[in-house]
């Protein structure tokens, strides 16, 4: 097991320097999730215009690997659709578990390493799993 | 140079894997612990040699089998001080026995304005089915204050035990801070006031000699795995006066006396509270269990898992950049810590790779948790096969650490 396989630089760098660590001032729709295994939360804020994520922010506490998967995704998701977003998120926990994605994942590719720790799975996918739920809420709500 | 207790190599086979090219350090056995060669044959012939349902048949395995049963249960009575075999009810493991009592005889001892008592270091299985229990019966939970280091005082159970007190419930021995609990004194002001105290043996059985009579508790649940023995089966002691008094949870085959349509009337303790076939190979395997430590002497084990418990502690302390959480002394077998901006998972991640194995989380301790102010802890846990050789390789996987997110 290489150790490096799992935390590549641009992890350790979004880890270190996290993008969009904050929370928003008047976010359209907001979403915590815990990871019950380990006690880590994150809670992610967004902000929608007709359809289109404008801004979005999180905050909360977790690995390395939670973290960085936060940062990496909070700014592959800004300025996209929100179908285009979930997709996204789809597509990248798909790829966890070995599937190919159908969509280029960009930074989000470095998490590759993951699917090697099962355990590991759930932190990485956190993020994905806060915004799924959320963009599933706001289905409900229209 | 403090060596393992035991010879690893001869009793201990998982020990000498290797894990990511290094020999394997256990050092998870708050979690679990291994199991020696003597366990796990004795449940192996059980299986092979003498399988066969317990208590009801006459034919050759099933006398076999049921005398096998009835001395674990001896065996496992008398490695507590119980008075009486029948005193020992098996269960799966501590959690099951905690809710047995809370359940069982909780419901019928509180009520509107009594208090239930247990401390913020608390294992969730010793602190939600008092917690539930609270919420059913209308009962206040109260928690004892923990001291600065995380331990409890004497004033500070004075202070939260009273009149109302029914229950306390409070492990002996942390499973995250290694706190040594003051049980004795607990249950004296709880006995005082007429109510009873229910102990978590979990991670206080496995490292020292415990007598039941002595420490004059109500009740004690421990688990047969993190004592080297298999997992699923555990024990919940209670003395006589309240197992009499206390309900089943679990109908059906071999917990009943008489049985016709509309009714039915319960079988003695123990059997009372073990419907269904029970875990008999693990009763079996737990009592293997006991002898191995029993043979090793439990004052040996004590000693040893508190010595090294110390030094773990000490070597940690030194550390820059490194927190330890509990008292120096004494600290049992179980040792918590963080290394400055680094996520205990990412810790945990990093030891695998060198062949350690230590936990990441919060424990099942999440109170605790939001009482350190943190998120969770990394933890290491100490046995009787590890010795000072491994506390060197967990400070020199601590420093690893370090320099591995610092480059």
């Amino acid at each position: 097991m290489n150790l490096d396989e799992l935390y590549r630089e641009t992890i350790l760098d979004h880890n270190q320097s996290p993008r969009n660590r904050r929370a928003l001032e008047n976010p359209t729709k907001t979403v915590g999730l815990l990871n019950p295994t380990c006690g880590d939360q994150i809670k992610l804020d967004l902000q929608l215009e007709q359809g289109i994520v404008r801004d979005v922010g999180f905050t909360g506490q977790g690995c390395s690997i939670s973290m960085a998967s936060a940062s990496m995704l909070t700014e592959a998701i800004k300025g996209q659709s929100i179908d285009d977003a979930l997709a996204l998120a789809q597509n990248f926990k798909a790829f966890l578990t070995g599937t190919p994605s159908r969509l280029p994942l960009g930074e989000l590719e470095a998490l590759q390493g993951v699917s090697q720790f099962p355990s590991r799975v759930k932190c990485a996918t956190l993020a994905h799993n806060a915004l799924e739920k959320m963009l599933a809420e706001s289905d409900e709500s229209s | 140079m403090i060596e393992p207790l035991v010879d690893v190599a001869r009793d201990f086979p998982i020990l000498q894997r290797e894990i990511n090219g290094h020999r394997l350090v256990w050092l998870d056995s708050a979690a679990t612990a291994q199991k020696p060669n003597q366990v796990i044959d004795s449940v192996n012939d059980f299986y092979r040699w003498s399988n066969a349902n317990v208590l009801r048949s006459v034919h050759t395995l099933a006398a076999e089998a049921t005398t096998a049963f009835a001395e674990s249960r001896r065996d496992i009575a008398r490695f507590i001080g119980a008075r009486k075999s029948e005193e020992v009810i098996f269960t799966r493991g501590t959690t099951e026995a905690l809710n047995l009592v809370a359940r069982g005889l909780g419901d019928s001892l509180t009520k509107v304005g009594d208090e239930i008592v247990v401390s913020p270091m608390e294992h969730h299985s010793n602190l939600i089915p008092w917690q539930q229990l609270a919420k059913r019966t209308g009962a206040t939970l109260r928690y004892v204050e923990l001291a600065q280091d995380g331990t409890i005082t004497v004033d500070a159970l004075r202070a939260v035990i009273g009149p109302s007190t029914r229950i306390v419930a409070l492990s002996k021995v942390s499973n995250v801070l290694g706190t040594v609990n003051p049980i004795q004194a607990a249950g004296e002001m709880v006995h005082h006031v007429g109510g009873i105290i229910v102990v978590d043996g979990a991670q206080s059985v496995p490292h020292e000699p415990t007598d039941v009579q002595q420490l004059d508790i109500d009740f004690l649940a421990f688990s047969g795995h993190k004592m080297c023995g298999p997992t699923g089966i555990g024990v919940l002691w209670g003395k006589s006066q309240w197992l009499d008094q206390m309900e089943p949870l679990q109908y059906g085959g071999e917990m009943i006396s008489y049985v016709d349509r509309d009714t039915a009337t319960w079988a003695e303790v123990p059997e009372k509270f073990e419907g269904g076939t029970p875990n008999i190979a693990g009763s079996i395997g737990l009592s293997a269990a006991t002898r191995y430590l029993s043979n090793i002497g439990m004052k040996k084990v004590h000693q040893h898992s508190q010595a090294l418990g110390q030094l773990a502690f000490d070597t940690l302390y030194e550390i820059p950049a490194v927190t330890v959480y509990g008292p120096g002394r004494p600290h049992g077998a179980a040792i918590a810590f963080n290394i400055e901006g680094i996520h205990p998972h990412d810790i945990a991640q990093v030891f695998d790779s060198l062949g350690i194995a230590i936990r990441a989380g919060h424990h099942c301790a999440q109170p605790l948790m939001q009482w350190l102010g943190v998120g969770s802890t990394a933890r290491a846990s100490v046995y009787l096969y590890n010795g000072e050789q491994d506390i060197l390789r967990l400070r020199e996987a601590i420093l690893e650490t370090k320099r591995y997110f610092r480059r």
